[in-house]
């Protein structure tokens, strides 16, 4: 069918009408694939800035790279892996799998969500585009204020930064508003919300913390500009104003949006533990209970990332006990992945591999960071290679490893092509002990009292040795990286195609063909429980016999109207990148870009405003 | 057969729940407006009695002035929900006078805020001045902006319905723009209270 043919490249089309339908879908699935692409395009390339930094680091008195450049190379680093590399590879999951999961053809704003997109790698381009004008940002992924003041920043480094991740901040509140609708509107008949798959939960949380978080560094983001652009004084200590009002509003979003990079692991772990143990979620209610928790404690404990500043012992009590409460829901669901799997029978393939990474590895990063949870203690660690170390246990240790199991799990459903089992045994291997070798060594070293950000040390402080070994363990990972590249395109030229349900799998989107026809589902679905797909294969093993499968439908699929694709959301970002680019060249450029915004939203709007007879719906 | 039935029949924006996705999409968006207002907010009361040098809100602020730039804003909500109404009930000759004068009630309060920057900036209050100009002008600047934006909308769904483009089958554009209004509104009310009422 035609559908199949424009989804799965290599038919006999044209390149120019390949790249065209791309440019211009509106197909969930394709956005949540050029998500996928780039999120894992801006890995690399953050995956190499860490590299380079840890050249410069094996050895003291290294000269690889300057101290300005070594500044720039951890803050975009650190940017490109938080805002160019984990959300959006969250974010490709979402597009993807969301609307399968709940049983849906498409998302609630078919068009908005190309438009998330193309915002998104507008502020992608945006922040690199500085590489090209040699003012590379370099004041940290957290840009302190007034370290991004006029008087210590006078070039446009700051600029690039803080423009870039304003547009990145718009597309993610839009992709938000449009989850947040789908989720509660789109669910197929029967799919109560507790009925709604882990991932879909976790992902519903999540789109709630982006729409509330955001606005905060919007708002720090704009502050900053004003103080830069027109000379107010939001941060400026001489004119009475104080540095840690940046601090207070970059952390009321960057706390939520610590756990935006972590629930989305979390529900794809909650979705391959019992996939592959062949047991329902453990607790799954409190497993749901306990997001909403994350999400809601996640909002009141900003501040233990500025217990150093001297907020006073009744604001530091505060947010300390906040910090050690957040553990409590947080240890609840490794428990309940632990009970998942107790007494299942457990299959060891790669995505499970990489859960239960997640699960011990995630415990690690958490442990530490009920450590410093501890005002005293946090003011012994803070600024150290101990932080460094606590936060890549749970953002790559976590996050990644989530991330990845989820990329083995659903990569047969989105490509059709099962990857290859050895290859990925080995990739998670080299990734689990290179990982450890590079962050295991950190917690040594900040003890000893290695700082962060330093780049580079004298060779008599005792630190060469563990900082050699990090080296050593971040070169395994990028091996381990190139292994599963290789894992890519060996599937891609020869795997073998992959059935609807290759795991066994519990959830509605095993349901259908791999990859999907664009309409997903020729018939709507009807949910009678969590995993229904299960249930309907095996019965609920307390009584309830499986389900008879419906006989296949014999369904017209061309009578199914999807939304037809649209080049108004790239034409409106692109002319948005203009407007905001235009603040680093000229005030016209400001005002002419501003209109063209108007005048493409106005068209986007009114696109389907009144149909002519027999168009789109 | 059911499945064809139901995507012939489905109207696209309803969703299961019943409620149209434009509604609640922009339900969400307001709740992150609140957020975004809640941050601005928050750095002018930080901020408040904290500048260096003058002039301070009570040398500047003129309430009798921006009362009546609140009266007017606050009736322009009044003329969305005729306007609303009108539409709903097919009565398109009013839904086209209460939509224009909806948006010129804004603009007249816009206008009112144009010309109390231009007021303050003559008597020596400027971005740059002090920390009270800075958060003054950033804060009301903002919500102005969000007002603009909201005329503009209103000025389009006008034009369409002089094209004879907007009928009681789109009453629900018209109300979301309504929400999107009365957002802003509400926004003011606080705003107002905050800064220039309470001393």
């Amino acid at each position: 069918m035609a559908t199949h043919a424009a989804f799965m490249p290599g038919t006999k089309v044209s390149a120019g009408s390949v790249i065209w339908s791309w440019i211009t879908t509106v197909d969930h699935k394709r956005v949540g694939i050029l998500y996928g692409v780039s999120a894992f395009f801006f890995f690399l390339v953050g995956g190499v800035e860490a590299l380079i930094m840890r050249l410069q680091l094996a050895h003291p008195d290294s000269t690889l790279v300057t101290a300005g450049r070594f500044n720039e190379l951890f803050t975009m680093h650190g940017t490109t892996m938080v805002f160019l590399a984990i959300m959006p590879m969250s974010a490709a999951f979402f597009n993807f799998m969301i609307p399968l999961m709940i049983g849906a053809r498409d998302v609630a704003f078919p068009r908005l969500n190309a438009l998330s997109y193309w915002i998104f790698f507008s502020g992608a381009l945006l922040l690199h585009l500085s590489f090209l004008a040699g003012a590379v940002p370099d004041g940290g992924w957290f840009g302190y204020a007034n370290l991004t003041s006029h008087q210590f920043s006078p070039t446009h480094s700051i600029d690039f930064w803080m423009l870039g991740l304003q547009v990145l901040g718009i597309s993610s509140l839009m992709a938000g508003f449009n989850f947040i609708v789908t989720i509660i509107n789109m669910r197929a008949p029967g799919m109560t919300l507790m009925r709604m798959p882990l991932f879909v939960w976790m992902s519903f949380v999540v789109q709630f913390l982006v729409v509330l978080a955001f606005p905060a560094i919007t708002v720090a983001l704009i502050l900053l500009m004003f103080d830069r652009f027109f000379g107010t004084l939001f941060y400026a200590p001489s004119g009475g104003g104080d540095p840690l009002l940046w601090q207070h509003l970059f952390w009321i979003f960057g706390h939520p949006e610590v756990y935006i990079l972590i629930l989305p692991a979390m529900g794809i772990v909650s979705e391959v533990l019992p996939t592959f143990s062949r047991k329902p979620l453990f607790g799954a209610p409190v497993v749901i209970y306990s997001g909403i928790m994350i999400g809601f404690f996640g909002f009141g404990v900003w501040s233990h990332h500025m217990f150093s500043v001297g907020m006073g012992p009744v604001a530091d009590s505060a947010f300390s006990i906040a910090t050690m409460l957040i553990a409590v829901p947080t240890g609840v669901k490794i428990l309940n992945w632990i009970g998942t799997l107790w007494g299942g029978r457990i299959r060891f393939s790669t995505p499970l591999y990489f859960s239960l990474g997640f699960i011990a590895m995630f415990t690690l990063g958490g442990l530490s960071g009920v450590m410093h949870a501890s005002p005293p203690v946090d003011l012994q660690q803070t600024d150290s290679y101990f932080i460094v170390a606590h936060f890549h246990y749970v953002l790559f240790g976590g996050s990644i490893f989530g991330l990845f199991s989820g990329v083995y799990y659903w990569w047969p459903k989105i490509f059709g092509k099962l990857l290859d089992e050895r290859l990925g045994k080995l990739h998670f291997w080299l990734m689990m002990i290179g990982f450890n070798v590079t962050f295991f060594p950190m917690h040594f070293l900040g003890l000893i009292g290695m700082p962060r950000r330093i780049y580079t040390y004298a060779p008599d402080l005792g630190w060469n040795f563990w900082n050699l070994v990090a080296t050593i363990g971040a070169f395994t990972i990028a091996l381990s990286f190139l292994v599963f590249l290789g894992n890519v395109v060996k599937t891609t030229r020869s795997g073998a195609p992959a059935p609807a349900d290759p795991w066994d799998g519990r959830t509605l989107e095993w349901t259908i063909p791999s990859p999907p026809p664009v309409y997903n589902f020729a018939v709507e679905p009807v949910v009678h429980d969590r995993d229904d797909f299960w249930v309907q294969k095996y019965g609920d093993g307390h009584g309830t016999p499986p389900r008879k499968p419906s006989p296949p439908a014999h369904v017209d699929t061309s009578s199914i109207h999807m939304p037809p694709p649209s080049y108004w959301p790239i034409l409106l970002a692109g002319a948005f990148l203009f407007m905001m680019s235009g603040a680093l060249v000229s005030i016209y450029q400001v005002v002419l870009g501003a209109f063209l915004t108007l005048f493409c939203m106005i068209r986007f709007m009114l696109e389907y405003h009144r149909p002519a007879a027999g168009g789109h719906h | 057969m059911a499945a064809e039935h139901a995507a012939v029949a489905h109207n696209p924006n309803i969703g299961t729940t019943g409620l149209d996705h434009r509604k609640m999409g922009m339900w969400a968006f307001l709740g992150s407006e609140c957020m975004f207002f809640g941050s601005l907010i928050g750095t002018y009361l930080a901020y408040k009695g904290k500048s260096i040098n003058g002039p301070g809100p009570h040398e500047i602020l003129n309430i009798p002035l921006t009362s009546v730039s609140a009266f007017v804003l606050l009736m322009s909500s009044l003329l969305m929900v005729l306007a609303l109404a009108a539409v709903q009930r097919n009565d398109m000759k009013w839904g086209k006078i209460w939509l224009f004068l909806t948006a010129v009630f804004g603009a007249g309060f816009v206008g009112f805020q144009i010309f109390e920057f231009t007021h303050f900036v003559h008597l020596g209050l400027t971005l740059q001045t002090n920390l009270f100009g800075s958060t003054f002008f950033v804060l009301t600047g903002f919500h102005g902006a969000h007002v603009t934006g909201g005329v503009i909308w209103l000025l389009a769904m006008w034009w369409l319905a002089v094209r004879g483009k907007l009928g009681p089958q789109d009453s629900l554009k018209v109300e979301i723009c309504g929400l999107y209004w009365h957002f802003v509104d509400i926004v003011w009310i606080v705003i107002f209270a905050l800064v220039y009422l309470i001393p």
